[in-house]
Parts: C-alpha cells; sequence; structure tokens
C-alpha cells in the first residue's frame, strides 16, 4: 500500500531527493497519512483476531485487555518502521549506475532525544499499567478456597483440605464458580507447571518448595490444565480437565467425595471420578533408560 | 613423510593415535580409582564414558598439534621460531589444520559452524514432520524431546555464538588496521575447540538412553536424573564456553591494543564496537552457565546434591545461575549482527550512520541493562516474587537502546542512496523482523501476560523472531556482504534476492502463526498436541519444509560462486572501512603498508573525507577515494 502511494515520488528526478515531493504534499505528512490508516487496519485487524482462548476466570478478561492496549500500542510502532523503510527504499534506491553519495547526515540531537524519550515514557506505562493489572489479579480474597496441587510424571492431582478431617483426594480438578481458588503447589519428582489457559494462569510446580497461585472461575465449563515445564518423555501427556461447577453443585460433588472416600477408601472414589468425568487418564510413559 | 613421522608431527595421523590412548586413559583412571576406594563394580560404563568426554577431546587437541607450541615453550625445550609458517591457506588442506592464521581461522568457522546449522536446521524438520498433525508420525516422545534439544543446542552454541566469532575473526584484524589477531595460537585454539563440542552434542545419540532431551536449557532436577545422554550436554558446553570465552579475550585484547595508529575509539567501525561489546558480555557471563553445568556433572556423577531438594539443594538455584549466563547470551546473539547491519547499511545507503555515537553507546546500555534481567525468563518458577517487579521494568527499558538502534538505521536510509543488494534486503529484513521480535519481547516482559504465554509457542515464536529473523538474517547479510572479500569471488546476486524472498516469505508463514497458536494455549516442548491445533500446525510445517528447501539456494549460490564465481574486486561496494582497501582476498599479513587513521568510517558523501591512509602514500592518495564517489 504505501509503495504504490509513493511510487511517483520515486520516479522523481534526483535533485527533487532532497525538496518535498511536488503537489503530493509533504513526504513526512503523506507517510504519516499512509501510517495512520495502515496502523488503523494493523490494529482493527489484531483486535478481530479472536487470540485468546475462554476467559473464564476473573482475571482473564484484565489480562487479554492488557494484551490488546499492548497491541494497539505497538502497532502504530511497527507500521513507523515499516512505512520509513519501505518508503526510503521505494524513493531513495539508487538506478542503475548511479554512483552518488547520499546526504552527509551524522545525526540530529534533537531527534535522537525524542527517540529515547518516547520509547522510554510508552515502557515505563505498560509496565505501571502491568504492575496494577497483576496487583489486580493476584490480590487474595477472604474465604478462598484452598486446593494442593501436586504435580508427578505424568499426571496431576488434587487435594481439597476440610477442616477437622482428612482432605478429600482427586484426580480431576472440580472447581466451583464465583469463588477465588487459591492453588498450593507442589511436585514430587520433577519440575512441572500448571496452566490453565483459560484461567490466564501458570505456576510452576518446584520439588523442594510450594508455590502458589489463585483465580477466580467465572464460568461452568471443561478446561484444559497442561503441564508446560518439560518434565520428561510424557511430558505432551500431561494434560488434565477442570470441572467448573455452580457452587451448589460443586458442593454435592464435595460432599459425594467425603463420602465416597469416608465409605470405601480412596482408591474407589478415584476411579468412580475417573469413570463418570471421562477425564483423561494421563498416559504413564516411564523415564527410558 | 615417514610412517613414524607422520604419527610424530601435529596432525590427524597424531590425533587418531592420540584419541585412542585417551580411551585407555580414561579407562584405566576409572578403573583404577574404583579398584583403590574399594566399589564393588570395578567397571563402570558410564563413569568410563564420562572421564573420556574429557580426556579424549584433549588428547585430539594436542594431538592435532594445539598445545605444540607452548609445552615446547612451557617445558624449556626450543621453540619453533616465529616464522609465520602457520599462516595462510595455499590449498584445501590448510583449513584442515591448526593455522594461525585468523583469516583462515575465520574460514575455518564459517564452514564448520554452517555444517553444524544444516545439521541443526535437519533435526527441526524432523520436528515439524512429527508436529504435522497431532498423534505420532514419526519418534518417539524421548527422541522428539532429544530433537529438540539438540536441535537448539547445536543452533546456539555451534551456529549463532561462533559464526558471529568467525566473521569478526576475520574482519576485525582488517577493520582495525592489525596484522592478525593478538593471540594466533588462542586463537586456533578456539576454532578447534568448536568441532568437539559439535560432535560431541551429536555422540550423545549414541550414549545408551539416547542422546540429551532436556532441552537447551537442561533444568535441573530433570538433567540429574536423565541418562547418560545429559553427560554429552554438560561437558559439550564447557568446550564450546571455552572456547567463546578465549575467542572474546582475543577480541578484547586486539580491539584495545592493536587498533592501527590515529583509529580512536569513536573512529572504529561499529562492527568493532558490537564485538567489543559482545565480548565483553562473554567474559563476563559465559563462566557461569560452565558453572551450572558442572555443578549438574557434579549432581549426577557424585551425588553433589546442589540441586536435589531431598538434600537440601535448591531447584530454583539452577534457573537463577543459568540465566544469568543465558540471558546475556541473547545479547551475545544479536549485537555482533547489530554491527554487520550497521555496516551493510551505511555502506549500501550510501550514507554516514546516523547517530554514530548514540549507537556505540546504546550497545553498552544493552550490555549493562542485559545483566539486570535474567529472572524474567523465571516469572512463573516460584521465585520470591518481589523480584519480577524491577526484572519487569529493566527487561522493557532495554527497548530504549534497541529502539536506538532501528530508529538510527532507519534514519540512516532516509535521503540515502539504496542499493537493494542481497545483504541490504537482508539488512531490512533484519530491521523489520527484528522490530517484531522486540514487540513480542515487550509483552513477554510484561509479568500479567508472561503468566499466560510462557513455555507455550509464542515464546518459540518469540526467539524465532529474533534469532532466526533476527540473528540469522545478519548472519546471511554479513555473509554475502564480506563474500567477495572472503573468497575473491562474487556470488550470484539473482540467487541471493531469491533466497532472501523466499527466506523471508516462508519465515513468516513459519513462525507467524505460531504466535497464535501459542496464545491460544499450545504449551512448548511437545510431541503430540491437542486436536484444535491441528490446521495452524500443519501449515507452520508446510511452510517450514519450504522455508528448509530455501536454504538449498545459499549453499549452491555460495559452493557454486567460491568455485566458479567472477573474480571480485576489492572494494565491490565502494565502503571506506579498512578492509575494502585491500585486495580481495586481502595479503597474508592484510596491509602491506601500515594505514594511519583520519577520520571516521563512514564518511559518504562528505567531500574530501577519508578514513584512512596508507603510510607511505600518506598525502597523495586517500584511502577509499575511489573515483566513482567523488567524482560527480
Amino acid at each position: 500500500m504505501a509503495e504504490e502511494k509513493t511510487e511517483t515520488g520515486a520516479r522523481s528526478r534526483p535533485e527533487d531527493r532532497a525538496a518535498p515531493g511536488k503537489g503530493t504534499g509533504h513526504p513526512i505528512g503523506r507517510m504519516f497519512l499512509i501510517g495512520s490508516i495502515a496502523s488503523a487496519i494493523g490494529v482493527a485487524g489484531v483486535l478481530l483476531i479472536d487470540w485468546f482462548p475462554v476467559q473464564a476466570s476473573a482475571g482473564a478478561e484484565d489480562v487479554d485487555l492488557l494484551y490488546d492496549v499492548t497491541l494497539i500500542v505497538a502497532i502504530p510502532i511497527f507500521v513507523l518502521v515499516m512505512a520509513v523503510a519501505i518508503y526510503s527504499v521505494v524513493r531513495f534506491r539508487a538506478r542503475p549506475g548511479d554512483m552518488r553519495d547520499g546526504a552527509p547526515i551524522h545525526g540530529n540531537a534533537r531527534l535522537e532525544v525524542v527517540w529515547v524519550a518516547i520509547p522510554a515514557v510508552i515502557v515505563c506505562g505498560l509496565a505501571a499499567y502491568a504492575w496494577v493489572v497483576l496487583d489486580e489479579i493476584e490480590a487474595r480474597e477472604p474465604d478462598s478456597l484452598q486446593v494442593s496441587v501436586r504435580a508427578q510424571q505424568f499426571a496431576w492431582s488434587f487435594q481439597y483440605p476440610q477442616p477437622g478431617g482428612r482432605p478429600v483426594e482427586s484426580e480431576e480438578l472440580v472447581l466451583p464458580a464465583g469463588r477465588q481458588v487459591n492453588f498450593t503447589i507442589n511436585a514430587v519428582d520433577v519440575i512441572h507447571s500448571m496452566w490453565i489457559p483459560a484461567f490466564r494462569i501458570k505456576q510452576d510446580a518446584v520439588p523442594g518448595i510450594q508455590t502458589e497461585t489463585r483465580a477466580v472461575p467465572i464460568r461452568a465449563g471443561r478446561y484444559d490444565v497442561i503441564c508446560t515445564e518439560l518434565c520428561g518423555a510424557g511430558h505432551s501427556t500431561m494434560r488434565q480437565n477442570v470441572r467448573v461447577l455452580p457452587p451448589s453443585e460443586f458442593d454435592r460433588w464435595l460432599a459425594g467425595q467425603r463420602g465416597a472416600a469416608g465409605a470405601s477408601g480412596g482408591a474407589a472414589a478415584r476411579t468412580e471420578t475417573g469413570a463418570q468425568t471421562g477425564a483423561r487418564t494421563p498416559l504413564q510413559v516411564g523415564a527410558q533408560g | 613423510m615417514t610412517t613414524v613421522g607422520r604419527f610424530r608431527a601435529p596432525g590427524w595421523w597424531r590425533a587418531l593415535l592420540y584419541m585412542p590412548i585417551g580411551v585407555a586413559l580414561s579407562l584405566g583412571l576409572v578403573v583404577g580409582t574404583r579398584a583403590l576406594i574399594g566399589k564393588p563394580e570395578i567397571f563402570d560404563g558410564a563413569a568410563i564414558t564420562t572421564v573420556a568426554l574429557f580426556i579424549v577431546p584433549f588428547a585430539f587437541l594436542i594431538g592435532i598439534g594445539c598445545f605444540d607450541y607452548w609445552f615446547r615453550w612451557a617445558s624449556g625445550a626450543p621453540t619453533v621460531p616465529e616464522d609465520h609458517s602457520g599462516h595462510g591457506a595455499d590449498s584445501w588442506r590448510d583449513y584442515f589444520r591448526v593455522n594461525t592464521d585468523h583469516k583462515v581461522i575465520g574460514i575455518q568457522y564459517i564452514c564448520t559452524t554452517f555444517v553444524f546449522f544444516i545439521l541443526g536446521g535437519l533435526m527441526a524438520m524432523l520436528i515439524r514432520m512429527e508436529l504435522l498433525a497431532p498423534g505420532r508420525q514419526l519418534v518417539d516422545p524421548n527422541t522428539y524431546n532429544s530433537l529438540f534439544s539438540v536441535h537448539a543446542s547445536l543452533m546456539i552454541f555451534l551456529f549463532i555464538i561462533p559464526v558471529f566469532a568467525g566473521i569478526a575473526n576475520y574482519v576485525i584484524p582488517l577493520m582495525i588496521g592489525a596484522p592478525d589477531m593478538a593471540f594466533p595460537r588462542l586463537n586456533a585454539l578456539s576454532f578447534w575447540l568448536l568441532p568437539v563440542a559439535g560432535v560431541m552434542m551429536l555422540a550423545s545419540y549414541l550414549a545408551p538412553g539416547g542422546a540429551f532431551a532436556t532441552g537447551w536449557t537442561a533444568y535441573a532436577p530433570l538433567s540429574t536424573e536423565m541418562p547418560l545422554g545429559q553427560n554429552f550436554f554438560t561437558i559439550a558446553v564447557q568446550f564450546a564456553g571455552a572456547s567463546s570465552i578465549a575467542t572474546a579475550l582475543n577480541f578484547l585484547v586486539t580491539i584495545i591494543t592493536m587498533r592501527a595508529p590515529g583509529m580512536t575509539f569513536f573512529r572504529m567501525p561499529l562492527l568493532v564496537w558490537a564485538n567489543f561489546s559482545t565480548s565483553l558480555l562473554v567474559v563476563i557471563a559465559t563462566p557461569f552457565i560452565a558453572g551450572s553445568q558442572f555443578m549438574v556433572l557434579l549432581d549426577r556423577a557424585i551425588g553433589a546434591d546442589f540441586f536435589n531438594p531431598g538434600g537440601n539443594g535448591d531447584v530454583l538455584m539452577y534457573q537463577h545461575i543459568f540465566w544469568f549466563y543465558s540471558h546475556p547470551a541473547v545479547y551475545i546473539m544479536m549485537l555482533p549482527g547489530f554491527g554487520i547491519v550497521s555496516e551493510v547499511v551505511t555502506a549500501n545507503a550510501r550514507k554516514p550512520i546516523f547517530g554514530y555515537r548514540m549507537m556505540a553507546f546504546s550497545l553498552l546500555a544493552i550490555v549493562v541493562l542485559g545483566f539486570t534481567v535474567w529472572a524474567h525468563h523465571m516469572f512463573v518458577s516460584g521465585m520470591f516474587s518481589w523480584l519480577r517487579i524491577p526484572m519487569m521494568i529493566t527487561t522493557l527499558l532495554i527497548a530504549v537502546p534497541t529502539g536506538i538502534k532501528i530508529f538510527s538505521w532507519l534514519a540512516t536510509l532516509w535521503r540515502g542512496v539504496i542499493h537493494l543488494t542481497t545483504p541490504m534486503l537482508f539488512a531490512l529484513g533484519f530491521i523489520t523482523m527484528f522490530t517484531l521480535g522486540g514487540i513480542s519481547g515487550i509483552m513477554l516482559g510484561m509479568i500479567p501476560v508472561v503468566i499466560h504465554v510462557s513455555d507455550s509457542y509464542f515464546v518459540v515464536a518469540h526467539i524465532h523472531y529474533v534469532l532466526f529473523g533476527g540473528s540469522v538474517f545478519t548472519i546471511f547479510a554479513g555473509i554475502y556482504f564480506w563474500f567477495p572479500k572472503m573468497t575473491g569471488r562474487m556470488y550470484d546476486e539473482t540467487l541471493g534476492k531469491l533466497h532472501f524472498w523466499l527466506s523471508f516469505v516462508f519465515f513468516n508463514l513459519t513462525f507467524g502463526p505460531m504466535h497464535l497458536v501459542g496464545i491460544d494455549g499450545m504449551p512448548r516442548r511437545v510431541a503430540d498436541y491437542a486436536d484444535q491445533f491441528a490446521t495452524l500446525n500443519a501449515i507452520i510445517s508446510v511452510s517450514s519444509f519450504l522455508f528448509g528447501l530455501s536454504f538449498l539456494i545459499f549453499l549452491y549460490n555460495m559452493i557454486a560462486s567460491w568455485r566458479f564465481g567472477p573474480a571480485a574486486e576489492a572494494n565491490p561496494w565502494r565502503a571506506k572501512t579498512l578492509e575494502w582497501q585491500v585486495t580481495s582476498p586481502p595479503p597474508r599479513f592484510n596491509f602491506d603498508e601500515i594505514p594511519t587513521i583520519v577520520g571516521g568510517p563512514y564518511e559518504y558523501g562528505v567531500p574530501g573525507a577519508v578514513h584512512g591512509v596508507f603510510r607511505e602514500k600518506s598525502k597523495a592518495v586517500p584511502v577509499g577515494a575511489s573515483a566513482g564517489m567523488r567524482g560527480e
């Protein structure tokens, strides 16, 4: 697009190089116009792309907005780079046999200050915004549900601590909608990383220490829980589900788990939940050799 | 030469003799030690292999002759008088021996590293074949993990880092008016360490349990638990790292002490500045990865428990030490490319580089800031959480000096007389693609975003935008740009342009869609993926095959032109820096007359300006003042 607009400029006589293009306005003005249009198209384009998985947590919207804002800031910068590069190539390109040199410009202090200052302000603004979002998505709410996550090669398991009783064990992650969940994560063998893309959260599970992350699920449904830290031969099979239920159903599920555990032991409960939910059974691939 | 003489003189025969001796020595050492300390199993294959991985390379290096001079000197034996017989290459055989000529070493470096680039590229093709569709196509998961691990390790440690050292090795002494590097024998050793490291990484495929499969990052405790192949990585990194450090020291001393009279720091070409900055990074940072890998090795070999949580080890410490090298390593892989692009852009736009001093200072700013951002690789690692905020701010601030460079190159184009040669096309491709990589880098610096996309395909897209669209494009630009100087022949411009356009298009089709699958939830380093990503992955794979094929054009162009290309002029680009003022290829000791520097390196369009004059003809013929430039 930029090429077509400036084609006449490229064909203009070399003496015109220093002077603004005739009749079509100042080259920088034209580039600004073309750049603005291209930026607008670019911004519209990337906003139309459905980048993200479904927003299933309260923080997801904030994260997506931060991403979109960054793109909106970044696209005009990219367009500026492309526009200057393409414009220069088209307009200042040497014809065959042209042995002259360009204008001996060594620099321009004012311009250099500008392109130090503006990016510095932009990135500081983005950093501040990101900090605010981070504080928001990591804010601890009272009365959060506690879930312990245990990672091992190559499966996740989950524990729901019960006041005054044994924790409920589950191979499936089931959560209530509308209440903050506080995950405490740990690994038994090597480093894993729990990623729930629909919640926009990820946290490494590290052997020897306990890590934490939290999210507020807001939509009932079934979402992926993926391991994103290379953990051995079975790493790509370490994918399970999280099931988000309305609070009342969640309470029923938890009570059922408690009952099942009390009645017939954890193993039976596990088989039962596995069967009824169709949770993906992780393929056990031993570290070979 | 007699048979005995053949095995006594430095060279391949002696190396072939010494290597089995090295194996026997390792065996004796391990068996002897184990017998001495009373181990029940005296013969331990893994231990012997590990010790041999240290001893055999030294047997090879000693055999081929890297240490002859030093050994004689250290033992007080009469040394061979320095007659520079090791300099230069009269036949292809001279490239296969220990040679102390920086120009020969530069070409040795470049050819060797491109061999590893091809091998690493073939692994990338296998990776994409496996990912062509969900489910298993080609290899089992463990082999898949080893493929991307060896791919990344070869590309980083055996291609990008050393190929820049190779280009700089050839060009920098010429650019600063020096007859060679400061330490020619160390330079030769630096080169010969490289094939050792590369062959060791490849040889890990022969180890029981397969090649190392923990990624190039080799996070503990996975790396401390994997089979023997992992040792090939930890030890190969020592050799590659030693090579890097030795070369960097050599560059620092050469640049500081061997500049031609009159070449002040601010008259140095920007490629020299770039390699000066890179070398600072290398000597300060590389010991950290050496340390991290030694600790992994000690954990594996003798149960040192540095990273074993059960033994009071600290798992996260590995990542801190590793990234304290590996983030600066990103700039080690980028700054020399910045230098190449500065040279290519200024010569092909026929204009002085815009804001020369800011270009130099921004390199130093990146060196300093580069050491303050390592933990942005660890935002979800579980490290102490307050560190994330300062690391986010410094990470984003690096965009400022990088931006200075991008804008200055663009301003250099403005009102120039632009020649769209192949190196210039690659430089322009670099400027635009690196900007995209920088933008995704900003996103990866912002904690809430990176919590979502870290360790996803978004990161894979980002590193390939900065390392392929960034570094490798500048490598191509540099190879095309100095090809006439190195070989004395001209490459085929049409094939070069075809190579650029195919690379540019398929590069974007390969790595662009990876941003999308990454944000949408596809983790990296997986042999299999959810069905929802099938379409985009098929597109990525097919593009990557075509991308791989486009490299064959480059390969053909280089080989055919080196052999049959038309003779190159001394200065085909009418550039002003010193290397273009001598013949192509340059005389054996670079300058028959020592140049004196009287001005800046990029005085295009300034009437009467010169960069250097040669002593004998001082006032008569200004260097770089070819007729075409001043004749208008």
